[in-house]
């Protein structure tokens, strides 16, 4: 296990450092110059062609590439993110506030789609063509392929403006006030919520279809084993693998939808200020919350693996 | 009994046979659903092509005499703020998703199973270098990507549809990667190499079509997929400039008017999910149809 989490954990590394260049590289790309990262658009063109050469040298914008990200590698490990254009506050600090918020939200949003997703699939499996199968089946098909911003809003009018039970937006710490935090997030985490929970019944039924046919099933419970354990201990197990996968990609989905459901929802955290951010051309955030947003998907991804080698040990020695 | 005559003929013993195609469209339009997806998709894809047609009006001819109409005669489904045709601009709506989505999945199929190809067939550093840049991409999500990249190019049609474009890459060359990794493996493979077929040919008219399958199924998956992110893009004003019509933004305008006139949010929502839905059940109508050992699983 040691080895090949060893191995895992270099393959991360290796992933993290092209990461690390794409997230450079895309700043690079602006059209235009690099200087955008530094000056705003009214400051550059009031700025003689000589004052944004001296800006250029004493950022190091005139070295060469290599020798440039090899600099801004060394200061994003000494968490020196730059500065907003806009206000001047380091970006690190910024972000770092912010980052509880979406892990709460999404945290939530995920284990609802973990805990309702996977029994859905499985009573849909076992209960194959059933009225429920059918019902259920329709549900998580329409789940995969409803706007999540659009959901907001028909919730927002449903539960915000005609019935006034839930606040329509905002976000308070649950540290601070719990029962306002939960009233706060029940509607974004719902929105986070639906494609995880139909894409995990959709892919777990579908999976345990597929195990319920196999050889070691029909031997359990010809074995005399009670359905639960037959299901939980021998199908589920085995069933998991490909919705684990799945669990990985979903995550990355739901940090991706609180881009548009905190702009929707007004909730203070990481994604609406990517969102704000990308309106206002801030580069500095954008490069940041983006490489944030991309370590906790490759963190996810490693636990995924792990995930892996714990439901099928043959994949240890591969 | 021995040397009796057959008093009929032997063909009826065997199974009748069944032309490929005739089986396909049984098992392809079997099921309700996919037939309704089918349905849709044709009339949204008619109503795109001769919008300026269908159309009632001008989707972007203002009428400030009549903002925020709710549905009637002259009016199918009312007008927003500024009295431009809710129905007008739907159909013109669906123009600019149907050709958004066409052309991200055409050119980044295309693209990543080019890749795909390369990487699996070459092997080595090859594949090391592909795959791995692969898997960096895919640790941004989709609509992250996607927003960085548009927004870095600026505005317009052309831009969104290479943003979407690069971010949906992975998935092509993931799937054809392990596909021809599997193909390669084949003993018709290598006796074409033993002929001395060269690679090119080898890899194009021996590997490609044994990959392609899957492909049907997946490309029209995201076409809903790609439909959606779009509308999530166009939602957050990124992408589409203003005047013209396209589904996120025209939820994003209704916006401030959720309350006194909800279904100016509600239509274009309803029309997103319509063409995202049909795509997907007629994706699982195809893979029934072509895949049998997965039929009736998803």
């Amino acid at each position: 296990m040691t080895g090949y989490i060893a191995k895992r954990a270099i393959e991360s590394l290796v992933v993290l450092i092209l990461v690390s260049i794409i997230v450079f590289c895309l700043m690079r790309l602006l059209p235009g110059d690099p200087i955008l990262m530094l000056v705003t658009r009214n400051q550059q063109e009031t700025f003689s062609l000589e004052r944004i050469e001296e800006i250029k040298h004493q950022y190091g914008l005139d070295k060469p590439l290599f020798i440039q990200y090899f600099s801004w590698v060394k200061g994003i490990s000494h968490g020196d993110f730059g500065k907003s254009l806009i206000d001047h506050t380091p970006v690190l600090r910024e972000v770092t506030k912010r980052i509880p918020i979406t892990l709460d939200i999404s945290a939530v949003a995920f284990i609802i789609g973990v805990i309702l997703g996977i029994p859905a699939g499985v009573l849909c499996a076992v209960r194959r063509s059933s009225l429920l199968d059918t019902i259920i089946t329709f549900l998580a098909n329409l789940g995969i392929t409803v706007p999540s911003f659009w959901l907001g809003f028909v919730l927002v009018y449903l539960f915000g403006l005609k019935l006034n039970w839930l606040p329509v937006m905002g976000y308070t710490s649950p540290f601070e006030d719990l029962s306002l935090n939960i009233k706060q997030i029940i509607m974004p985490v719902i929105c986070l919520a639906v494609f995880p929970i139909a894409s995990t019944a959709r892919q777990t039924r579908s999976s345990m279809l597929e195990v319920m046919k196999e050889d070691y099933i029909r031997t359990a419970w010809s074995k005399g084993l009670v359905e639960r354990l037959v299901i939980i201990r021998h199908g589920l197990k085995n069933g998991l693998i490909p919705v684990v996968t799945l669990l990985g990609m979903s995550l990355s989905m739901i940090i991706g939808g609180s881009v548009i459901i905190e702009t929707v929802f007004n909730i203070p955290g990481m994604g609406r200020l990517a969102a704000s951010a990308v309106s206002t051309q801030d580069y500095p955030y954008i490069q940041c919350v983006v490489f944030f947003i991309a370590i906790v998907v490759l963190l996810m991804n490693f636990l995924v693996d792990m995930t892996y080698a714990w439901l099928d040990p043959r994949i240890k020695y591969e | 009994m021995v040397g009796e005559p057959l008093t009929y003929p032997i063909e009826s013993e065997a199974a009748p046979r069944v032309s490929e195609f005739k089986r396909f469209r049984r098992v392809f339009l079997g099921r309700g659903v996919v037939i309704f997806g089918l349905v849709i998709l044709i009339i949204f894809i008619i109503l795109a092509i001769f919008a300026p047609l269908v159309a009632p009006y001008n989707p972007n001819r203002q009428d400030l005499n009549n903002t925020l109409l709710t549905p009637n005669q002259t009016h199918l489904l009312g007008t927003d703020i500024f009295g431009r045709d809710t129905l007008s601009r739907i159909i013109f709506g669906a123009r600019t998703s149907l050709l958004i989505g066409l052309s991200v999945v055409f050119i980044s199929s295309a693209t990543g199973m080019a890749l795909g190809l390369i990487a699996g067939y070459f092997g080595g550093w090859t594949f090391t270098i592909i795959m791995r840049l692969i898997d960096a991409l895919m640790t941004f999500p989709m609509i992250i990507l996607a927003l960085v990249i548009a927004s870095l190019l600026g505005n317009g049609m052309k831009n969104v549809i290479v943003a979407l474009t690069v971010s949906i890459i992975p998935v092509y060359t993931r799937l054809m990667c392990a596909q021809v990794l599997s193909v390669k493996q084949n003993d018709y493979i290598t006796a074409c190499r033993s002929t001395g077929c060269g690679y090119s040919r080898l890899l194009i008219i021996h590997i490609l079509p044994n990959c392609l399958q899957p492909f049907i199924i997946l490309i029209t998956m995201m076409l809903g997929s790609v439909i959606l992110a779009e509308a999530g893009l166009s939602f957050l004003g990124i992408g589409i400039e203003p005047p013209t019509a396209a589904w996120g933004s025209m939820i994003n305008e209704a916006r401030p008017y959720l309350f006194t006139n909800p279904i100016l949010s509600l239509i274009p929502g309803v029309a997103i999910m319509l063409v995202a839905f049909s795509f997907n059940m007629v994706g699982d109508g195809l893979r029934d149809a072509l895949d049998p050992r997965l039929r009736g699983t998803l």
